[in-house]
């Protein structure tokens, strides 16, 4: 009753059927038009309602005939743009239908309906209450025991530490109460947004519901968003790009109106947050990039906008997803290096131009010599970033690695074994004597390097580098800088165009055997223990111009020659970031997991094979341990593996031109467009990781995860609503959709109630042993709480 | 019965001259003087290897591709009576005379010379002009690096081929799909695209590119039939189900096949056994089944074992006990239990031998009925010549401090009590009360006191441990993982009673009578794994390059170098050819964008059919540069630039179908047709000037003066060699 709405009663002036009926069937009505009318904001709430209130009692022949015979309810004037219309019209002349729409419309006009507007009030406010209680609900479960356990979980050490580098590095970084709270907090708002992207795909609250019971009683979920980690985090924005771009889609019929720029712009701002947050956020990017090239491909293919009017729209996309998540980007590492402009244990990961703006380096406002000239004292940088100083130290290479002489390594800490002295190849003289000249370095002049703490000689010969096959070793040699012909090297400066002396720092400089030919190069691997796992340095024979083989000069020493500051050199805005960018992706690529590592494979993930121990190890430890609950995780993969089989065959029976009734039309708009994009959304989270060298963990998958309670949702909704429309005729359709429903939440509960403590924490007996409060739980062997 | 003979038997012969003349010149410029070099040319020294061990039917494993391209180059040996007696060790080395080199050089060669035909096929397959059809047959035809590389016993011009028989074939279906569905030759076109498919994944890896893009192509075009409403749903039913079986069904079946000749073929124990599991080296003739064959089956208490690591990763060892112990203080300071060493160790040795002890029995002999070991049952490990027990405690390991010290026992009477229990697990059971096989179980051995899993953590132990691997207890078990398997190799029932007899005993070689066979499929799954896996080491090549650097040509790789001339065989392309066929790429990408827009707002320039043949030539042509190319961009192995070749064919194939298009369509008047008619047959004569100034390089038969050879260098960043008298 309480559905009863103005176009309903206007449609009834021109049936034939009795009263009785037509009332009774209002409440049907109701939940036939949601299925007729995705793109309804207002009417689902009415068969929500109706799922949890009333069924009303009609003979099933009845039912069937009531659906047949009023098959055309096209009359809310609201609803134009939907796309089925032309469908829904089938059965009716289309006079027939413009009268019923004139006498809507009359209707309408004359006497605002009572019932409707308080039906519609009343649909509001259920909304808004239960949006609240699932935020509430969600609220609860990630504060609840916040504060346990007081100590340093998993990778908190990490972040925790890089937090504490922000607030000053001096400040004393107390753990949980400011931060955990704030990621908490983050990890609440999953929820509601979950919601509402359902909400906004399926127009379906059942399905929003389920959405929301999946992830709020997800244990995985729950440990992930207790903790200070960059994944609550990253979450948050993933799902808030994805619900303003589903809001943002759902204004398409008004396009340029103030909601569609705010959401438009607000996905973009999402985007820039999560790319901001983690590289993963790259994916949600890519979503977004999809789904408005297809949008865009619409349009232009919409023979009644004008050119005009798609520039608009594209302009419109590139400033706000593009140009504007690009300036906030840029602007958070423009803060990250304002904040961060001490030098600190991160120094040597970078360039020597990078390290001149960080005060407190001793590149910081430092003046050289700008020359190079013999006699000078230098150190001497590997251009590749990461790789570090040339460095040698008073230990030999081990017996049976090459020759038993010194080691050369590139070490990338500062350090008085980095320093080395320029000299002529044939005389030992001193060149620092003052009687003597000043003679500078240039290009193609034959040197050694002696090194300063040891007075070795720089050396090569043709024995095999202790690491990189068909390399040849560099070692140091010789006494008091006698050596022999090895320690001959070639200095070249690369491209070089004008002048023949070499310049510190902006110089890039190969050095070249002069008997074997081959370039001084740094290989990036590190030794093992003997060589204090510093980075092997080798004579590369092959020739190829690779930043490994080229070096530059950072300090440079030499009391004859005046100093120069180096102030010019400061790199611009551009040039530090591109390089902070080079440094973190070389970073991350080289996480690579060794042999006998137990890593966490993607196709573990989503069948929830392995947790991840965030805390405590004994029996007596306060354990936590990272794992989806079971039961809503293998409900997703079985949701996966459905949506496909139904997905196939509707489109199937699509594509051979099969005329579905209205109904399943509508529902099959629902899962094809809604669940297909958040399918897409699942697998770009999710797939590329099968291509990732770096190691692996559990929780990667996360955002993948809510992508596929997503799909759970809107498919169960479906499914359900589809089996209910087969069984129409039968006494079981009655309650099958508000049963299913009801069962998959309360399932999740129920299982919920099981596995909370893997997430709030446990006490006692690991789970093999049948005393542990866990016992019966363990159902994969894999599973170690 | 006479009506037969009242009409002539007649036969209709219709002979493409331009075929034939295209085949017979492929044959030409490929086969001529294939003998020339009479040495080892680059990669013929690694091909050659294989050739051998197939001649000898020695076992190998080899992780760069399947096993259909090596059985193909053996055939070649095969059939010109080559017995695998040469040592390929060394680029240049002269052949010698037992070894066909023309025979060898020959199916290569075939390949490569077909190749040009088949161009010409599939572009009037593609319904271009016949014009367009041979100038992409002699782009092919002229294509020096083309040449060079199926002149000798390598790999990419078998699977070009293919690659192209298989485009072919599929157009040749699709083309009668119009007219007579399910006709012979519809048949024949469709298993045969199948067939084409799956010989260039067995050739080598990359060819799964190809086959997916004909998938796809595949997949859309039946989508259109699905949407064929003319059709009815059994006819369409019929349609999937074909493509279904000549396209997944059939491929599957055809790898599965060279695996089993392979298999088949190979059935001595070589080189490479110790990567295999001992199931898999025991089915093998020779090496483990010699030791092995005729063992006894179950373990029973009481049997002498040695135990294999599963893992084997970084090397295949065995569980190894020896009389020294560990050092009281490691050199950082930590504390051991000084009890005796237990370690892997990657050979065969005396002291790799157990004996598998009930703990509720003194005997170490086995008992009379036997009294196998089961599933979950607790054991204890005795060491053969020692006779300590296997143990391990609360102790850090010596490299691994975060497990368990494994020991073998010695009572030194302090308070470190002796926990020796271990319970049995095996992983592969069917049922939980399995017995413990010898090589077949793949077993666990969980300490009973601590619940830790023997392991091999893959370190090394210092100088006083020998070198040998470290064997620690894992407390932390995250689930399965090999290193924490084990199985018994070899076994034998202990019978001597005394240390001395058993000592004896333990030295003599093991004897019985059981064979066991894998199946095909476990064998075939295990080699598959173990190829897949195959780690080589990613030593960078002198010759190595970007995929960058391929479609610009910035890089050349020197074949061979004759030993006293500078005669010089290279991979070097028709630099003319490269650059046209890039920008005919990037012209066609350009035009379709074009079109595509415009058809999105209803202009179309094109006809119907012109535009659908134009996305067809495209999708195929296009789709199978974009597939064979940029992959590559991905893969973290060392790159030549001979893999560019599958790629640059297709890209090839699209240059002259670009030209007719821009010819036909862009220019306007017959002024501008006959201009660019001109301008092309001048380009053309330029590549075949530059065909003919790199064929010394090509065929390096003539020995070029140093001048020569410089004026050679188009560009700084190729090597060419030049020698200094």
């Amino acid at each position: 009753m309480l559905c009863a709405t103005g176009p309903l009663l206007a449609t009834g002036a021109e049936t034939t059927l009795p009263a009785q009926p037509r009332v009774r069937g209002s409440a049907l009505r109701c939940r036939r038009r949601e299925l007729h009318f995705p793109g309804d904001p207002e009417l689902p709430f009415c068969d929500f309602l109706a799922w949890r209130l009333t069924r009303p009692s009609v003979p099933p022949g009845r039912r069937a005939t009531l659906r047949r015979g009023r098959m055309p309810p096209v009359v809310g004037g609201g609803l134009a743009g939907s796309e089925l219309r032309p469908r829904r019209g089938r059965c009716v002349p289309p006079a027939a239908r413009a009268a019923g729409r004139a006498a809507a419309a009359e209707d309408a006009a004359r006497s605002p309906k009572r019932p409707a507007g308080g039906s519609r009030r009343f649909e509001v406010a259920g909304g808004w209450a239960l949006l609240a209680l699932v935020t509430l609900l969600s609220f609860a479960t990630r504060f609840y025991r916040l504060d346990q356990p007081p100590h340093i979980c998993w990778d908190e050490t990490h972040f925790g530490k890089m937090g504490s580098y922000y607030i000053n590095r001096t400040f004393f970084f107390d753990v949980h109460p400011p931060l955990g709270k704030f990621c908490a907090f983050l990890g609440s708002w999953l929820i509601p947004f979950a919601y509402l992207t359902v909400w906004e795909l399926s127009k379906s609250f059942p399905a929003a519901l389920v959405t929301a019971a999946l992830l709020i009683f997800d244990t995985g979920c729950l440990t992930l968003s207790q903790y200070i980690l960059l994944d609550p985090i990253l979450m948050f924005f993933i799902m808030a790009a994805m619900l303003s771009m589903v809001k943002y889609n759902s204004c398409a019929d008004r396009p340029f109106s103030a909601p569609w720029w705010f959401w438009l712009s607000l996905t973009g701002i999402s985007l820039a947050a999560a790319i901001g947050v983690k590289f993963v956020g790259l994916f949600i990017i890519l979503q977004v990039g999809l789904n408005t090239i297809s949008e865009l491909w619409h349009l232009f293919g919409d023979l009644s906008l004008s050119l005009v009017t798609v520039g608009k729209h594209l302009t419109a996309r590139v400033l706000c997803l593009i140009a504007l998540p690009l300036a906030l980007y840029t602007a958070t590492f423009a803060v990250h290096f304002m904040v961060l402009n001490k030098s600190g244990p991160g120094d040597g990961f970078f360039s020597s131009a990078f390290q001149a703006r960080l005060s407190g380096n001793n590149l910081h406002n430092a003046s050289f010599p700008e020359h190079l000239a013999y006699g000078s004292v230098i150190t001497v940088k590997n251009l590749r970033m990461a790789s570090g100083y040339l460095h040698s130290h008073r230990h030999l290479y081990p017996e049976g690695i090459g020759a038993r002489q010194q080691q050369v390594t590139t070490y990338l800490h500062k350090d008085y074994n980095n320093l080395w002295i320029i000299k002529k190849h044939n005389t030992n003289s001193d060149p620092l004597d003052p009687s003597l000249p000043v003679e500078f370095v240039r290009h193609g002049d034959i040197i050694r390097l002696e090194h300063k703490e040891t007075s070795r000689n720089l050396h090569s010969h043709y024995h095999e580098a202790p690491l990189t096959r068909k390399h040849y070793q560099v070692t140091g040699y010789g006494i008091n800088g006698t050596g022999d012909s090895n320690d001959f090297w070639r200095i070249e400066v690369v491209n070089r165009k004008f002048g023949n002396r070499i310049k510190v720092l902006r110089s890039r400089i190969r050095l070249i055997h002069l008997v074997t030919g081959c370039v001084l190069g740094s290989s990036g691997k590190s030794l093992p223990k003997w060589g204090w796992e510093q980075l092997e340095v080798t004579c590369t024979p092959f020739l190829k111009e690779t930043l490994n083989s080229i070096w530059n000069v950072e300090d440079h020493f030499n009391p004859k020659l005046p100093n120069i500051s180096l102030d010019v050199l400061k790199p611009s805005f551009p040039e530090i970031l591109l390089e902070s960018h080079m440094v973190m992706i070389r970073g991350n690529n080289g996480l690579k997991p060794k042999d006998s590592d137990f890593t966490s494979k993607p196709w573990h993930w989503p069948i929830n094979y392995q947790g991840l121990r965030f805390s405590g190890i004994n029996d007596t430890d306060f354990r936590v341990y990272l794992l989806g609950n079971p039961v809503v995780w293998w409900l997703n993969l079985l949701s996966i593996v459905l949506y496909l089989l139904l997905g196939g065959i509707i489109t199937f029976a699509l594509q051979r031109g099969v005329h579905l009734p209205a109904e399943v039309e509508g529902l099959s708009q629902v899962l094809l467009r809604g669940g297909g994009q958040v399918l897409l959304g699942w697998m770009l989270h999710y797939f590329p990781f099968f291509l990732m060298g770096r190691i692996l963990y559990f929780h990667h998958y996360f955002p993948a995860m809510l992508f596929s309670c997503m799909l759970t949702g809107i498919l169960w909704d479906t499914l359900l609503r589809l089996c209910a429309w087969c069984l129409a005729s039968s006494s079981l359709a009655r309650g099958i959709h508000a049963v299913g429903i009801l069962s998959l939440l309360l399932g999740t509960a129920y299982s919920f109630y099981l596995f909370h403590p893997l997430a709030y924490g446990m006490v006692g007996p690991s789970a093999q042993s049948p005393q542990s409060p866990m016992a019966g739980l363990r159902w994969l062997e894999s599973w170690d709480f | 019965m006479l009506g037969i003979l009242n009409r002539p038997i007649v036969v209709t012969a219709d002979i493409n001259l331009n075929f034939v003349a295209l085949a017979g010149m492929g044959l030409l410029s490929r086969l001529w003087r294939l003998t020339y070099p009479r040495a080892v040319v680059f990669d013929e020294v690694y091909y050659g290897q294989y050739i051998s061990f197939y001649m000898k039917r020695i076992f190998f494993l080899d992780g760069s591709g399947p096993p259909l391209g090596h059985m193909l180059l053996a055939l070649g040996g095969y059939l010109g009576g080559f017995d695998g007696n040469f040592l390929w060790n060394r680029i240049g080395a002269e052949y010698s005379n037992n070894v066909p080199v023309w025979s060898l050089r020959l199916l290569p060669a075939l390949s490569g010379a077909f190749s040009v035909p088949m161009a010409y096929q599939i572009v009037s397959e593609l319904s271009f002009s016949h014009c367009a059809a041979m100038g992409a047959a002699l782009l092919i035809l002229i294509e020096n690096a083309l040449i060079t590389q199926s002149r000798l016993i390598l790999l990419e011009s078998v699977l070009i081929f293919c690659n192209l028989l298989a485009v072919l074939s599929y157009l040749k279906f699709s083309n009668s799909q119009k007219h007579s569905p399910f006709s012979l030759s519809w048949w024949f076109w469709l298993i045969l695209t199948g067939v084409a498919c799956s010989c260039a994944v067995g050739i080598k890896y990359t060819g799964v590119f190809t086959y997916l893009l004909l998938l796809s192509v595949a997949a859309v075009q039946a989508w259109h039939v699905i949407g064929d409403q003319t059709l009815s749903s059994v006819c369409v039913f019929c349609h999937l189900v074909a493509r279904a079986v000549a396209l997944l069904v059939i491929p599957v079946i055809m790898y599965l096949l060279f695996f089993y000749v392979h298999l088949i073929l190979l059935y001595r124990s070589g080189p490479h056994d110790q990567i295999m599991s001992s199931a898999f080296q025991a089915s093998l003739e020779g090496g483990l089944a010699r030791i092995t064959q005729g063992q006894p089956l179950e373990v029973a208490y009481g049997s002498q074992v040695t135990l294999r690591n599963v893992f084997g990763k970084p090397m295949p060892c065995w569980l190894h006990s020896h009389q020294n112990t560990y050092p009281m203080i490691y050199e950082n300071g930590r504390g051991s239990s000084h009890q005796q060493q237990v370690t892997c160790y990657p050979f065969k040795d005396v002291n790799n031998w157990w004996i598998v002890k009930d703990p509720g029995r003194h005997q170490l002999v086995v008992n009379n009925p036997l009294k196998p070991v089961r599933h979950g049952d607790i054991v204890q490990l005795v060491h053969g010549l020692t006779t300590r027990f296997l143990n391990t405690h609360d102790v850090a390991a010596p490299v691994s401090p975060h497990s368990q010290e494994v020991s073998c026992y010695i009572d030194y009477n302090i308070s470190m009590p002796v926990q020796n229990l271990w319970r049995l697990d095996i992983i592969n059971r069917e049922t939980d009360t399995d017995i413990w096989k010898t090589i077949l179980s793949e077993v666990r051995f969980v300490h009973v006191n601590t619940s830790a899993i023997l392991k091999l953590s893959g370190a090394h132990l210092p100088d006083w441990g020998f070198r040998q691997l470290e064997v620690v207890g894992e407390k932390l078990s995250r689930g399965y993982h090999e290193s924490m398997v084990w199985n018994v190799e070899e076994h034998r029932y202990g019978e001597s009673q005394e240390q001395k007899e058993r000592e004896l005993e333990l030295h003599s070689p093991t004897q019985a009578d059981i064979s066991r066979n894998l199946s095909f499929m476990a064998r075939f799954s295990e080699l598959q794994w173990r190829m897949l896996t195959l780690k080589s080491d990613d030593s960078e090549h002198k010759y190595s390059s970007t995929p960058l650097e391929w479609v610009t040509l910035d890089t050349n790789i020197i074949y061979w170098l004759h030993p006293r001339t500078s005669a010089q065989i290279h991979l070097l392309g028709n630099l003319v050819i490269w650059a046209s066929a890039s920008l005919a790429t990037l012209v066609y990408v350009l035009l379709f964008c074009w079109y595509l827009l415009r058809r999105r707002r209803n202009v179309c320039d094109l006809p119907e059919d012109c535009w659908l043949r134009w996305v067809l030539a495209g999708s195929l042509c296009g789709g199978g540069w974009a597939v064979n190319y940029l992959p590559f961009f991905l893969m973290e192995k060392t790159l030549f630039l001979y893999h560019y070749l599958p790629a640059l064919t297709f890209q090839i194939i699209l240059l002259p179908v670009v030209m007719q298009h821009v010819r036909d369509h862009l220019c306007r008047s017959q002024l501008q047709r006959n201009v660019f008619s001109a301008l092309i047959v001048a380009w053309y004569s330029t590549a075949c000037h530059v065909f003919n100034t790199l064929r010394p390089l090509t065929y390096g038969d003539k020995s070029l003066s140093a001048s020569e050879l410089k004026a050679l260098r188009w560009k700084d960043s190729w090597d060419i060699l030049i020698r200094k008298h």
